[in-house]
């Protein structure tokens, strides 16, 4: 359904994007993760025919994006970083309009905007004044505006970001019910949104391609060591001796005092294993109070690193 | 084709929307009236019995400067209102060619700009149900004040496609516009050679002789070449977004 090959993007002397090639096969949901900066916004904007690759071709839905920009935007559906509508329409003439710019026009303008409110549940707000709607509710309007004129292909450009909780568990629902019958790529820099909603991953760090994988695989890879986090209330030495003989443990790494004087840890611990309650009945056994213990994330700057070294590495 | 009326019926559905349009509406009404009426006046005191010859030299000399003062108000939202929303992206992902974009927008400015200038034709309409004159001189101005309405237009509209502010926007064309007007002010200080190539881009030294009730084609031409030259300088700048991106 996408094919990127060998796709470059420069502005000038700075360049967001180089040498990216990745496929996406149709009713997949394939995720764009990066950190800010990554390239993963110039790539979604030359999908959705904003502008051209300055090198390279790219295919959506069999068109050409430089040979062919109109019938390839007719097929793409884009939802941008920045969220945007006309704030003085209301959402059902807003759709309307869409409709008749994707190439609908009267009734047929008129059922499209129907369907994409339906699809996103926003038929309540039909007749509100974008301006007067809530973020979450904006935020539907631009997927609804995305979905107007039924593409195949729909490019969702960190369609969670600035939503509350409740909220963007509500958006990956909506998106995850999208893509039961569209292609979609979306992008996000938050790890978990990727695992609950994509099937494959793409992961750009510096307009580069750092790994593409599947969704478990990438956690696999990702999460083959465990971090965890100790404080005790003990003697330093004492403390640090017990956690690196404790089995499964791999290393340890003392932390500047916290608290009057218990001693903190950053223990890493061998791939697959949990070793958080057998180490925390240890430490009580031992007459110490345990202060605190938790697992604790990788950030993504620390994947990104994990990952670009086993590329160089390997 | 049919994009092109979809985004300047938009256009013209949130221009009429705001109340913006009705103050632009009516101050031009009233200035232009308030000319109407003193030109008038003025010209049954000083002139002559024939309240007509030469009327429409003075009252449309008037109305350049209140389409002056208007139309860069009306341009300066078409585009930089788009770009500080946001919502000229999503254009770009539509099925749609920069050059439709452009001429929706335009289209819609040069219908607000007609509509602006009815209120001073009913007013000509009723001077002649009481003392019919020759309507050809005040055809030829009404034809030279749309082409200069128009001009200033095409102007406004580049100047809003490369600025997400609309004050910017309207200093801007008010710079570039009166420049064109001043280009000729000093006639003493450029040489013959100089001043000839002056004249020939002063915006308002070919107006003059549309209000004199003479349609030259040259003059016809030279307006036709500064509007179409402002419309090709708001395509490249929307095509900028290609080496430049999205700002």
């Amino acid at each position: 359904m996408i094919a990127v090959d060998g796709v470059s993007k420069s502005f000038g002397s700075f360049v967001a994007i180089e040498d990216l090639s990745f496929e996406v096969a149709a009713g997949e949901i394939v995720g764009l993760l990066g950190p800010n900066g990554a390239g993963k916004t110039t790539m979604m904007r030359i999908l959705a025919g904003v502008f051209p690759p300055s090198r390279g071709t790219v295919h959506v839905a069999g068109y050409d994006v430089v040979k062919d920009p109109l019938r390839t935007r007719a097929a793409v559906g884009y939802f941008p970083e920045r969220v945007s509508a006309y704030l003085d329409m209301t959402v059902s003439s807003y759709l309307r309009y869409v409709a008749k710019m994707k190439g609908f026009s009267g009734s047929a303008a008129n059922s499209q905007a129907v369907s994409a409110m339906g699809a996103c549940g926003i038929e309540a707000v039909a007749n509100r004044i974008i301006g007067s709607l809530s973020k979450g509710f904006r935020q539907r309007v631009g997927i609804a505006q995305a979905l107007t004129g039924e593409p195949s292909v729909l490019i969702l450009d960190e369609p969670t970001s600035g939503l509350d909780p409740e909220q963007v568990a509500d958006m990956r629902d909506l998106i995850r019910g999208l893509g039961e019958k569209r292609t979609v790529i979306l992008s996000t820099h938050i790890l978990p949104e990727v695992e609950s909603t994509c099937d494959r991953v793409i992961i750009l760090h510096r307009g580069r391609i750092v790994a593409v994988d599947t969704t478990g695989n990438l956690s696999r890879r990702i999460q083959r060591a465990g971090r965890i986090f100790v404080e005790i209330d003990a003697p330093v030495e004492d403390a640090r001796q017990h956690l690196s003989q404790f089995a499964g443990v791999s290393s340890v790494e003392s932390k500047p005092r916290s608290g009057d004087s218990a001693a903190s840890f950053i223990v890493m611990t061998e791939q697959d294993r949990d070793v958080r309650a057998a180490l925390a009945s240890s430490i009580v056994q031992r007459g110490w109070g345990l202060v605190e213990l938790r697992s604790v994330a990788f950030s993504l700057e620390e994947i990104f690193l994990t990952l670009t070294q086993d590329q160089e590495g390997s | 084709m049919t994009r092109i009326w979809t985004i300047c019926r938009r256009e013209l559905q949130a221009t009429f929307g705001s109340v913006v349009a009705y103050i632009l509406l009516a101050v031009f009404m009233l200035l232009s009236g308030y000319f109407f009426y003193s030109d008038l006046v003025f010209i049954l005191l000083m002139a002559s019995f024939t309240p007509v010859a030469g009327l429409w030299q003075w009252v449309f000399l008037d109305l350049r400067l209140v389409t002056l003062l208007i139309v860069p108000l009306v341009t300066m939202r078409l585009f930089a209102e788009e770009k500080k929303l946001g919502t000229i992206e999503l254009l770009w992902t539509y099925p749609v060619r920069d050059i439709e974009i452009i001429l929706g927008k335009f289209l819609a400015a040069v219908a607000f700009f007609l509509v602006m200038l009815l209120p001073n034709a009913i007013l000509c309409a009723l001077l002649f149900s009481y003392h019919p004159f020759d309507l050809g001189p005040l055809m030829s101005a009404y034809l030279g004040l749309i082409l200069l309405g128009v001009s200033f237009i095409a102007c406004g509209l580049f100047v809003s496609s490369t600025t997400e502010n609309q004050v910017v926007s309207a200093m801007v064309t008010y710079g570039i516009l009166v420049f064109f007007w001043f280009l000729t002010w000093n006639e003493e200080a450029a040489n013959q050679a100089a001043l000839r190539i002056l004249l020939g881009l002063s915006l308002f030294d070919r107006f003059f002789n549309f209000t004199r009730g003479v349609i030259d084609i040259r003059d016809v031409v030279f307006f036709v070449l500064f509007i179409s030259f402002f419309l090709f300088l708001t395509w490249q700048s929307l095509t900028a977004r290609k080496w430049r991106g999205v700002p």
